[in-house]
């Protein structure tokens, strides 16, 4: 068992991290917002968690907190202006924000440019990852029952209908838009210090996509169907290895599948069943 | 008690006037119908009041307290309560949940006892609290719309057809809960075309024609003003 976990670490450190981002942006899902923002608030929080510890020397839990308040940060100032948008307006707006984020890490001067950001202390191992994932799970189902997931809830399914019985949806979407990217930049941190090495590349669409694609296989309003969806995705490459070139069909196949056979992803298979 | 006061009321959308000085008080504990030709201004009224449309002049006040420049949310956490045209549930969410939903604006949530209470006012004890709102029959989703607007302990409720698509049974049982909420101290406001309903239930009926109020009386006055028929018949 632990010859198995010690060969595979690298692995099981990833499902933890995409786990943790794929619960992020289920946030924003939940209350029905499709903002695809979540790898740009990763980078974020990893340029600035990677700096702040390589530069001034700052340890991980010092670094990590300042990156994620960072993302939460630019989140809160980035829901101004796209207040008024909703479905796919939102979801191009917010991938064009995340090209933005991408663009300014190639060119911003402390970020070390398109060949990346390295020296990273190496300070974050598999329990520090799952340690943080633990403490996020155990806050959501601390929280699920409570009047503001109710809140979440209602907005997702009738904006209008939720604002007249008295819900403030500006403030449910502000809400979980920020502690959205404040887990994403959680997750970045902890890629960038487990890493040693970052570079704009990691935090583009193509990340932004696979996140997209563990949620819906999860199931969009479920924070543990997106975090089982991540690690099944994560798993699937290494499973299917005998494919070789063909292996990167897989991840989109099931997607199809999932939206044809089983539009409510993991979480809804579950649900069907109980 | 409460009351609500709308005070030449005026509504443009664009170049098109939906309603025009119109005026009209809900007393608490009273139940106002709401009655007119289809495109009178009914629901613009309801929209009005409940912050969906913002007045283009006249005021509404419940209270004394201004709503027309509250934003939707906060003239509800004031005691507003309405149901829509189109049954606007929470689809995806059980029927416990829709009623604990309506009652967003008080403190805590409703305890077991008291959902069990405003099920049973809207005769929906036996569908199961978890039971996904979509998937009711159609008679059963108006009759939660009313369950959830009750739950919040409504100082007005705004109730836009609430009898459409109801069969005749159900619709003698809606005049129970419509007088009941009443009988709470609520002022209840009624747009409805089922005149047998207007009459049975409502203290008085405000006529609307073309965004502009034509009548006001008891039903029975309503029943015989020459306006009204000319309105609905001419």
């Amino acid at each position: 068992m632990l010859a198995f976990l010690s060969a595979h670490s690298k692995l099981i450190d990833e499902i933890g991290i995409n786990a943790l981002l794929a619960v992020s942006l289920s946030l924003s899902l939940r209350a029905g917002q499709l903002a695809l923002a979540q790898a740009a608030f990763m980078g974020i929080a990893a340029y600035v968690s990677a700096i702040t510890a390589v530069r001034y020397g700052w340890n991980f839990f010092e670094a990590a907190l300042c990156g994620a308040f960072a993302a939460a940060l630019v989140a809160a100032f980035l829901a101004w202006p796209i207040g008024r948008l909703r479905g796919v307006f939102l979801a191009i707006a917010t991938i064009g924000f995340g090209e933005i984020a991408r663009i300014v890490e190639i060119n911003a001067p402390l970020t070390g440019g398109a060949e990346g950001f390295s020296n990273i202390p190496n300070d974050v191992n598999t329990f520090t990852i799952y340690g943080v994932l633990a403490f996020v799970a155990v806050g959501l189902f601390l929280a699920r029952n409570t009047k503001v997931a109710l809140a979440v809830a209602a907005t997702r399914e009738d904006e209008s209908a939720a604002r007249g019985v008295g819900i403030d949806t500006a403030r449910v979407r502000l809400g979980t838009l920020v502690a959205g990217a404040f887990l994403a930049g959680l997750a970045g941190a902890l890629y960038a210090h487990a890493n040693y090495f970052i570079t704009p590349a990691d935090f583009g669409f193509g990340r932004m996509e696979q996140i997209l694609v563990a949620c819906v296989v999860g199931g969009v309003t479920s924070s543990l169907g997106a975090a089982l969806g991540a690690a099944f995705l994560t798993v699937l490459p290494e499973v299917v290895r005998f494919l070789h070139d063909y292996r990167e069909v897989t991840s989109g196949a099931i997607l199809l599948l999932v939206i044809l056979f089983a539009p409510d992803g993991l979480a809804g298979l579950w649900r069907r069943r109980a | 008690m409460s009351e609500l006061v709308v005070e030449a009321l005026r509504i443009d959308y664009g170049g098109v006037r939906a309603l025009d000085n119109v005026s009209l008080r809900v007393p608490g504990g009273s139940v106002v119908g709401l009655i007119g030709p289809n495109g009178a201004g009914k629901t613009s009224l309801i929209n009005a009041v409940t912050g969906i449309v913002r007045p283009s002049a006249g005021s509404i006040s419940l209270d004394g307290a201004r709503l027309d420049r509250l934003p939707a949310h906060r003239i509800a956490r004031a005691g507003v309560a309405r149901t829509y045209q189109n049954v606007r549930l929470f689809g995806a969410l059980s029927v416990a949940d829709n009623v604990r939903a309506g009652a967003f604006r008080l403190a805590g949530k409703p305890d077991a006892r008291s959902l069990d209470a405003l099920l049973r006012r809207a005769a929906l004890h036996d569908v199961g609290l978890d039971r996904r709102a979509a998937t009711l029959p159609y008679g059963e989703q108006r009759r939660l719309e009313i369950a959830r607007a009750l739950a919040g302990e409504p100082a007005l409720l705004l109730l836009d057809e609430p009898a459409a698509g109801l069969n005749p049974r159900e619709t003698i049982e809606l005049r129970e809960v419509i007088r009941g909420a009443a009988r709470d101290g609520a002022g209840v406001l009624l747009v409805e075309h089922d005149m047998t309903l207007v009459a049975a239930v409502c203290d008085r009926v405000v006529v609307l024609n073309f965004g502009e109020r034509i009548a006001e009386g008891t039903p029975a006055q309503i029943a015989r003003d020459p306006a009204v028929v000319e309105a609905y018949l001419g």
